[in-house]
């Protein structure tokens, strides 16, 4: 059989037909917050840049120390990695200058939950912990590229190597207990507690203090809303906080992924295309 | 103080006493329960304690070592010595300030043995050597070892004090000819309350003998048997040098422009971050003043395997990390980039794989011009062959 141009564009409508057509069926919407969802409210303008979050983070997970200076003097972790779940940044310019705190921001609706392809990476349905289980884990990495914020990091130094990123310290949740980071800011810069009261504490403080904030709360829409929400007195981008669209990453993927998938119509179409190809290059070169 | 209220105690021995007014006195077991970590609120229970349970009975015994925690407690002022054996603990021995000397002391040291017989505490000074069936200390043609197991089972409580007494201290340090050994090592299976140190601070001692007395029990102990109080920390945690170590200022030489503006001596040895003891907090000879302080690294006095073990200037293992008083940028570059070295292997690799590529092409046109005949000419490489 020897397709001709018009054959083939045809073929070609078709296959493309039956892709678009389920696809506002499979539109998939960003999911919610829960009601007993867990967070923390990062507040810029309270923290003062003792680092006691990075210490106490480091020993309620027995986390190593991680050195960048040659003596090795110091815990000195330049951001986050497989040693370290929580950092403090500073941004200087000019005469102004903002910490900000580095670490997982427990999305509402994750994009690393939603790239993992073995469910090691699960949301708590009822705190919304972001929790990472070893044991499921296959090493892919996926949720590394797949985060906004950069945040899970893999143990490149070890042979079975896993992701290590902030799990609000489910450990410590579970006794009852707040986790290391806000248990340890002394000027409560780092506020734990259900992330509907934090978001309301986070507006009353904006009502409050117009002018010593940058007027948003970051963390309540972005990508889909945040379970760790932010509060600074500088514009988010320059503390290195994305300027995300309000849906999610993981609603944008999933939508593409689910709709081409649907009926396995992409491995149906992407088969009949290549067939066709190779059957007219099989006639191609006979007729030689 | 003539219209100040007088106190007496009376010692177990019987002996007269010398008065102590009643504001002297309270202000004295406050200073104890400051030392102790305890609120102000305490220094009246710990007054009744003394009051009330009569002056503690001491026995001070030293052994191998150089007199130098009995002349470190010799320079305490609060209380001063005299207040201290006249009116709060009742000294039945002490090689150094017994009255009597000879046969006397001796028999004092026999009376006490006999008579507060599991109520005297018992205080060793220096270390117990053993080589040689334990010759290189006799008092009273008796081996130091067999003194110490003579009257350590009849004491209520012991303590090592010093660190000889403690863990070995300078006559354990190798060769260690005599086989110096710690006091709780030749007491085992009973608690010593061990207070390290070359010397020891004396409040540290006071603190817990006054605890013992107040309380009826030994304070909180860590791994090594010292009390929590005093050496529940590492010196760097309390140093007043730490903010230079955290920002990075140190002192690199004796006499150089740091260690003249006071910064951190680690560099320089300082074994404070993995010496636990209080010296940065209660200091020494009541004047502020540490060895840190006046411009000496520490050299670990207080903890086994560091003291009169590492070489002075070493640098410490530091026990606690923690981060530096600077920060990394919100957006920290990552990796050295590409130096010379990376460039040039990068060439090297992407250079063969070209060469490596034109050899293979070459050699696939030739093993096809070869077969099909030189009819159908493809590559230039297959015609410069011909």
């Amino acid at each position: 059989m020897r397709m001709n141009r018009r054959g083939f564009l045809q073929t070609l409508a078709i296959g493309g037909g039956a892709l678009s057509a389920p696809s506002f069926a499979n539109a998939r919407q960003d999911k919610a917050l829960s009601p007993g969802a867990l967070g923390l409210l990062y507040d810029a303008t309270k923290c003062v840049g003792c680092q006691a979050c990075v210490i106490a983070c480091k020993e309620v997970n027995g986390m190593p120390p991680e050195f960048s200076d040659p003596d090795h003097l110091w815990d000195a972790p330049l951001g986050l990695s497989a040693s370290t779940r929580n950092v403090i940044a500073l941004y200087k310019e000019g005469g102004r200058h903002s910490f900000v705190r580095q670490s997982c921001m427990h999305c509402v609706d994750p994009a690393c939950v939603s790239a993992c392809p073995v469910k090691a990476l699960t949301k708590e349905p009822k705190t919304g912990v972001v929790h990472y289980d070893a044991g499921t884990c296959i090493g892919c990495r996926y949720c590394m590229v797949a985060c906004p914020f950069n945040v899970p990091k893999f143990e490149w130094g070890s042979a079975y190597g896993k992701i290590v990123k902030c799990q609000l310290c489910d450990h410590l949740l579970a006794k009852g207990e707040k986790p290391g980071c806000s248990s340890a800011c002394p000027t409560g810069a780092i506020q734990f507690g259900g992330v509907q009261k934090l978001l309301q504490e986070a507006h009353a403080r904006l009502k409050a203090a117009p002018g010593a904030y940058y007027p948003k709360v970051y963390g309540e829409k972005e990508g889909g809303g945040t379970q760790v929400i932010f509060l600074s007195a500088l514009p988010f981008e320059k503390l290195g906080l994305p300027d995300l669209p309000d849906v999610s990453s993981a609603t944008l993927s999933e939508t593409i992924m689910h709709t081409t998938y649907k009926g396995f119509g992409m491995p149906i179409f992407l088969f009949a295309l290549f067939a066709f190809i190779a059957r007219r290059n099989l006639q191609k070169g006979k007729e030689e | 103080m003539a219209t100040a209220k007088k106190f007496s105690y009376n010692s177990g021995s019987g002996k007269p006493l010398a008065d102590l007014s009643r504001r002297q006195f309270i202000k004295f077991c406050g200073c104890v329960a400051a030392a102790l970590g305890m609120p102000a609120s305490m220094a009246p229970k710990i007054a009744r304690a003394i009051e009330q349970g009569g002056r503690l009975p001491v026995v001070w015994l030293s052994f191998q070592g150089c007199t130098g925690c009995t002349e470190s407690l010799l320079r305490s002022t609060h209380p001063t010595l005299e207040k201290l054996i006249f009116e709060i603990i009742s000294l039945e021995y002490h090689e150094t300030l017994n009255a009597g000397a000879g046969i006397q002391a001796e028999a004092a040291l026999k009376e006490t043995l006999n008579r507060d017989a599991g109520r005297f505490v018992l205080v060793a000074e220096g270390a117990i050597p053993l080589a040689d069936k334990g010759v290189y200390v006799r008092i009273n043609e008796q081996a130091g070892v067999d003194l110490l197991n003579e009257v350590a089972p009849k004491a209520l409580a012991v303590i090592a004090i010093g660190s000889c007494a403690s863990w070995g201290g300078i006559p354990s340090a190798g060769p260690n000819p005599t086989g110096a050994k710690s006091v709780g090592s030749i007491l085992e299976g009973r608690p010593v309350v061990n207070i390290p140190g070359c010397p020891p601070n004396p409040y540290n001692f006071l603190s817990t003998v006054l605890y013992f007395a107040t309380f009826g029990k030994l304070p909180e102990l860590d791994a090594h048997n010292r009390p929590k109080f005093a050496y529940g920390r590492l010196i760097h945690e309390n140093c007043e040098r730490r903010p230079h170590f955290d920002a990075g200022r140190f002192a690199k030489a004796f006499g150089d422009d740091g260690h003249r503006k006071g910064f951190c001596l680690y560099k320089l040895g300082c074994k404070g971050p993995e010496t636990f003891a209080n010296c940065q907090v209660v200091k020494f000879g009541d004047v502020e003043a540490s060895p840190i302080s006046i411009g000496h690294p520490c050299f670990g006095c207080t903890e086994s395997g560091v003291g009169f073990e590492k070489p002075m200037f070493q640098r410490a293992d530091i026990q606690r990390f923690t981060p530096p008083a600077f920060y990394p940028h919100v957006f920290e570059p990552r990796g050295e980039g590409v130096t010379p070295l990376t460039a040039a292997l990068g060439g090297v690799a992407f250079g063969g794989a070209i060469g490596a590529g034109y050899a293979l092409t070459n050699r696939l046109f030739k093993a096809t011009d070869g077969k099909e005949g030189a009819d159908k000419p493809k590559g230039g490489g297959a015609h410069e062959d011909e």
